[in-house]
């Protein structure tokens, strides 16, 4: 499962929330966390995860997938050889192409996820897992990211390269196994992206796309009657203002998200779940289990 | 908050370019927006300039579509909302594919060897569809831009990349890809370079081309080539492109949002900001709920003293509920910024907040417009909705 959108929509929280479910489901569940940012880590305290799998808690495990320890092991699996290896990592050529080449990292870090995906684990010490939980990278760039493999498929003709970068474009498009998951916020220009995500994910790279989150939906907590007897309250003084001015533009906001649900709903094919904006401070492993408990 | 604390008009006065950066999601292209409607409501002449596929910077000017070309933005549509522009304001919307054919063009010594370059199929493929080229490109085209000299100032959004970072590495990474200098003298094993080589680049050749396939290889080498007279062209050009962003008429602003891991990310980022000797401006935090003002104890009777004016108990009780949990977010927003201030040693956090109306359209802009533009203390007022 894919968790893509656009940055700050709550995919990484989405993405742990996802990984405790199946998890809780009793299916062994790995979430990963693209690029060395370890966002997902600040989910679990006292636990850093980096590009090792991690053990969270029962059946759920996190790793960081890190483009040049992905681009180490890739090649040691390749070359079997850790002498030859370190050589190679040692020569200027090998250096210069792997810094220079555009969207290389992005293609290892595919090739680590195929690999997590694997019944037949590539990694000695790795096990298996029955779900695999990918926190992708923000939108702008998640459409160029999971087109990458196919880039690279056709700029390499034939040889290794062109083999492994159409198995993992194959991998990424595979219907039955692979889902992608699009995370929205309730607002005008989120779902206006979200629209055009879902159309260029199924269209030009041919995921299959699951589902849609829609984030951080406020309750109703007021009716339009209550709202209307509390305008005047907004213009008084002190708590009381200060209160119906809290409430004012609580009702006001979870109206205009509510249209805004409703436009997603007809703009996009898969079916839309919405989470509650959760008020509190921060978002921790307790927001996420929260979260969780609400994706059935 | 000090009313002695700069304001953003004191902050960008003399500079000619000013780059907003930022994670993703936290309002950089509507920030830059109305950064630029606010110079040119000052009189500068003003482009702003962003590469996104999403085209959100058309949408927050009310433009129909953007072009690798700028577009004036018609004043009347600010007028109506209470913005008089008296420079003038443009937006560009960069497709970085087209930049990097532009690019080509202008480096290339002849007609042959760009032909050469924009007709390559690895070209083909890299330039336009793979993660990356559009920190390249945004850079090119921000010093393009500068150079040419036609603006007062210049406002990039810069690509929404997960790694805030990415962009500023951009520059050294053309150069680095569009020189192949090695790779290139690597690729003629017969003659004097693999002499000069020596033996274990040989070996490390004939390994890769193990891993990767000796056609890539040969691809790879061939584009390259293509390349061959340009680099020094684009080296050249790099160094320039650093010069201008170090530059004191340079800003620096960081953008971000009051949660924690925003806050994070921007501290982080500022950090390598200052590592790179780039200037720094400040810091926009969007977003923000602000904390209601004067309360003066008497929260614990609020449910009461609400239900005594509403007359319904029970709705006192969730108004009061709800301005608990909306005055939590303020307090969790204030100390997270105040780690931020103290982080970064930045005077006057420029606080947007966290509007009723979803931001999508010039009034929305207008609004973020007047908020950036404020002192910290018209901004309490005003979010007080006392002015």
């Amino acid at each position: 499962m894919i968790v893509t959108g656009k940055g700050g929509v709550g995919k990484t929280t989405l993405s742990v929330a996802l990984g405790m479910r199946a998890a809780a489901e009793g299916k062994r569940t790995i979430v990963c966390e693209v690029a060395a940012q370890e966002n997902a880590s600040r989910m679990f305290e006292h636990t850093t995860v980096g590009f090792h799998e991690v053990e969270l808690e029962e059946n759920l495990w996190a790793i960081s997938i890190d483009p040049d320890d992905s681009m180490r092991e890739y090649v040691l699996l390749q070359l079997k050889v850790r002498a030859m290896r370190d050589m190679l990592f040692r020569s200027r050529i090998f250096n210069y192409l792997a810094a220079a080449t555009p969207g290389l990292k992005e293609l290892v870090t595919i090739g680590k996820i195929w690999e997590l995906a694997q019944l037949d684990r590539k990694v000695k010490s790795g096990c298996k897992y029955d779900t695999v939980i990918v926190d992708a990278p923000a939108t702008g760039h998640g459409v160029g990211f999971l087109q990458t493999p196919r880039t690279f498929a056709n700029i390499a003709r034939v040889g290794p390269i062109h083999s492994q970068a159409k198995t993992l474009d194959n991998f990424i498009t595979d219907h039955d196994n692979t889902g992608v998951a699009i995370v929205a916020l309730p607002e005008e220009m989120p779902v206006n992206e979200s629209a055009a995500l879902e159309r260029d994910l199924v269209d030009e790279v041919g995921v299959a796309v699951d589902r849609i989150y829609l984030n951080g939906l406020y309750p109703e907590r007021f009716s339009k009657e209550e709202a209307e007897k509390l305008v005047p309250l907004a213009a008084e003084d002190g708590a009381p203002r200060a209160a119906a001015r809290a409430a004012l533009s609580e009702f006001g906001r979870a109206r205009s998200q509510r249209a805004q649900l409703a436009r997603l709903r007809r703009r996009v094919q898969a079916p839309v779940k919405t989470l509650p904006f959760l008020f509190e401070p921060d978002l921790g492993p307790e927001a996420a289990r929260r979260l969780s408990r609400r994706l059935s | 908050m000090s009313p002695h604390s700069p304001t953003l008009a004191d902050v960008l006065d003399g500079k000619e370019v000013v780059i907003c950066a930022g994670s993703g999601g936290v309002g950089k292209t509507t920030t830059s927006a109305a950064i630029a409607a606010g110079l040119a409501a000052r009189g500068l002449k003003v482009c702003v300039l962003t590469i996104d596929p999403a085209k959100r910077l058309a949408d927050s000017l009310g433009l129909d579509e953007l072009g690798n070309d700028a577009r004036r933005v018609d004043p009347r549509l600010f007028e109506e909302q209470g913005v008089e522009i008296t420079g003038e304001l443009w937006a560009m919307m960069l497709d970085p594919k087209q930049t990097f054919d532009e690019l080509i063009s202008r480096q290339a010594p002849d007609e042959e060897s760009r032909d050469r370059v924009l007709g390559n199929p690895i070209y083909q493929q890299i330039s336009g569809a793979l993660a990356g080229s559009q920190e390249y490109m945004a850079m090119e085209k921000l010093f393009e831009l500068h150079t040419e000299g036609d603006y007062d100032m210049l406002v990039l959004d810069t690509p929404p990349s997960r790694n805030a970072l990415d962009f500023l590495e951009a520059p050294r990474r053309l150069t680095q890809f569009i020189e192949g200098k090695s790779l290139r003298v690597f690729m003629k094993p017969t003659g004097f370079a693999a002499k000069v080589a020596g033996r274990g680049a040989t070996v490390a050749l004939s390994v890769m081309k193990r891993i990767v396939g000796f056609d890539l290889i040969a691809d790879l080498a061939e584009f390259f080539n293509a390349f061959s007279g340009m680099v020094d062209g684009f080296q050249a050009r790099a160094k320039r492109v650093n010069k201008l962003l170090a530059a004191p008429t340079t800003c620096f602003l960081v953008v971000c949002g009051p949660q924690g891991e925003p806050i994070d990310e921007a501290v982080y980022f500022h950090r390598k900001l200052v590592e790179a000797k780039l200037p720094f401006g400040g810091v926009i935090v969007n977003k923000v709920h602000y904390p209601a003002e004067q309360l003066r104890g008497d929260d614990e009777d609020l449910p009461a003293t609400l239900a005594e004016k509403l007359g319904d108990a029970d709705l006192a009780q969730r108004v009061a509920a709800n301005f608990a949990d909306y005055q939590a977010l303020a307090e969790r927003d204030a100390r997270n910024i105040e780690h931020l201030a103290r982080e970064m040693r930045a005077t006057g956090v420029i606080r947007v907040p966290y509007l009723d109306e979803d931001v999508h359209d010039l009034a929305g802009l207008a609004q973020i417009n007047r908020y950036l533009f404020a002192t910290g203390e018209e901004r309490v007022a005003m979010a007080a909705g006392r002015a």
